[in-house]
């Protein structure tokens, strides 16, 4: 199995990617901490992957808070020893044009909607990698996978959420410096278009157009993303760090 | 580059003990040495029948092709040259026929004739632009047919990281390596609707017999940017062209993966 008796820590494992992830981990012999703040998700995904004979932690905790992050780090290591692998799932969109125009005024995207992407984005990728990396730094080993998007490349609509995830991009490069004489790797998944609650609301008729600019005209599994963490946090992947991989279908080709 | 022969290569790692390419036929260009060799052999270890070609050196090859039986795989070995058009619809027919289909193509086939611009000769250029890009494109467009066909494949390019950042005496090898992630690119937009993934690998410097053999302040130059601090192996490559040849890369494609250590960061 590609993740045997690795510790692996997947946050936002409660739903959509970050579920399939966790079971997935489970699936390829990991033993498996997910953190959520959706406590329900969490229980769900946790009696999912006990079903599936895996091994399972369920930590309700928020990846902006230090010391619900560093709470978060202490139990994996109660609970398994060490801690070889971290996905930095979590993410959120708060979707708004930067300025709207609508019944004759100008409309503002609110503080609080740029303030709370950035932070679960962009910051919580930060911390969970920063508190995670420090027994990783111990043990000389350690994998990190964060979640990018095909968003990053700019997306109308969604000023906050490309910034927050090209600055995933940045930070991934860096810690990727930062970290390799520690022998950990750190990479990311940058999904596209994929089935889950954030891209179920979506129009019908713009569905269609953005399936028209999709080479493979499907959207992503959830698992298909999955599969690309795993693979990432795998030793199979041992030469590689500082990358970022689309799983899209091909959207992002020539964008 | 590929002029050099190399000592036989002890296989020790491989990458998952599945057998998730069983039944799968693929062809490796310059399947017979080096990252190819390693290619293959990951392949067949995942259960794939492999094609290789070979030049002149048919003992190496059939080498490569006996290991490869040995995990209980078929194999082939096909005198063409990858810079020749009729060469690979040759060796396409022959592999069909002989191993039953096509499913994977993994265009490695490369050499190198380093000159700086001022002292390069017009047949250092197009011989290397002849193999590393023209032989690319010879693979992909015998294969595509039979790929479109079936609404399935899978096409794994192997490119360098000096095709995406330019390299020192490297003019042509770089324009090829350049060109062949341009390739990727609109191969895997023209054949996504057909469900065919078309992806490239990146490699830094790899411990290859080549490499072993090259000047000492080669390896050196390379080891102060790479990050991780070490060469990768040739079964470092492989595993990321078995991923990428596998169901858990399905809705990969156009993608350029460097497989560096941080090289190119």
């Amino acid at each position: 199995m590609l993740l045997e008796n690795k510790v692996a820590w997947i946050t936002g494992g409660g739903n959509g990617i970050g579920r399939a992830t966790a079971l997935r981990f489970a699936r390829e012999g990991a033993r498996v901490v997910i953190s959520d703040l959706d406590e329900q998700g969490l229980n769900a995904a946790a009696e999912e992957i006990v079903a599936a004979q895996g091994q399972v932690e369920a930590v309700v905790g928020s990846v902006t808070e230090r010391l619900d992050v560093q709470r978060i780090v202490n139990a994996v290591l109660a609970k398994f020893g060490r801690l070889d692998i971290l996905i930095n799932n979590a993410g959120v969109n708060r979707d708004a044009l930067v300025t709207r125009v609508k019944d004759g005024e100008i409309r503002l995207m609110s503080d609080e909607h740029w303030e709370l992407v950035m932070n679960v984005n962009l910051k919580g990728t930060w911390l969970c990698s920063q508190l995670a990396a420090v027994p990783m730094m111990a043990q000389k080993y350690g994998r990190i996978v964060n979640t990018s998007s095909i968003g990053a490349l700019g997306n109308i609509g969604q000023a906050n959420y490309a910034a927050s995830k090209a600055g995933v991009i940045g930070l991934t490069k860096t810690l990727a410096l930062e970290w390799a004489r520690y022998n950990i790797a750190v990479n990311c998944v940058a999904p596209g278009a994929t089935k889950t609650t954030m891209t179920a609301g979506i129009p019908e008729k713009l569905l269609e157009g953005l399936l028209g600019k999709i080479p493979f005209q499907r959207l992503g599994e959830p698992d298909e993303i999955a599969a690309a963490h795993a693979f990432l946090a795998s030793d199979q992947a041992s030469y590689i760090t500082g990358q970022v991989l689309f799983v899209d279908g091909g959207i992002s080709v020539g964008v | 580059m590929s002029e050099i022969t190399m000592e036989s290569n002890t296989f020790s790692q491989t990458s998952s003990p599945g057998r998730e390419l069983a039944g799968k036929v693929a062809i490796v260009t310059g399947g017979s040495r080096g990252i190819g060799q390693a290619i293959a052999l990951d392949l067949a270890c995942n259960g794939a029948h492999i094609a290789i070609n070979y030049r002149q050196s048919a003992a190496e090859a059939k080498k490569v092709i006996q290991q490869a039986e040995s995990m209980g795989v078929h194999g082939l070995a096909v005198q063409a040259d990858v810079a020749s058009f009729e060469d690979a619809q040759g060796m396409v027919e022959a592999v069909v026929a002989e191993l039953g289909g096509l499913h994977i193509l993994v265009n490695n086939a490369g050499i190198n004739r380093d000159s700086v611009i001022w002292k390069m000769t017009e047949e250092q250029w197009d011989e290397v632009i002849a193999v590393d890009l023209k032989g690319t494109f010879n693979y992909i467009r015998a294969t595509a047919p039979i790929f479109k066909e079936q609404g399935s494949g899978k096409i794994v390019n192997v490119t360098s990281i000096n095709g995406l950042r330019g390299k020192f005496g490297q003019s042509n090898y770089t324009a090829a390596k350049g060109g062949v992630i341009a390739l990727t690119k609109t191969i895997a937009r023209e054949l996504g609707r057909f469900n065919v993934n078309v992806n490239a690998i990146a490699p830094g410097l790899i411990e290859t017999d080549m490499v072993k053999e090259a000047p000492e302040k080669v390896r050196e130059l390379a080891l102060s940017e790479i990050v991780l601090g070490r060469l990768g192996t040739p079964e470092e490559v492989a595993w990321v062209v078995t991923f990428l040849c596998s169901e858990r890369a399905r809705h990969i494609t156009g993608e350029i993966i460097t497989v560096d250590g941080g090289q190119y960061l």
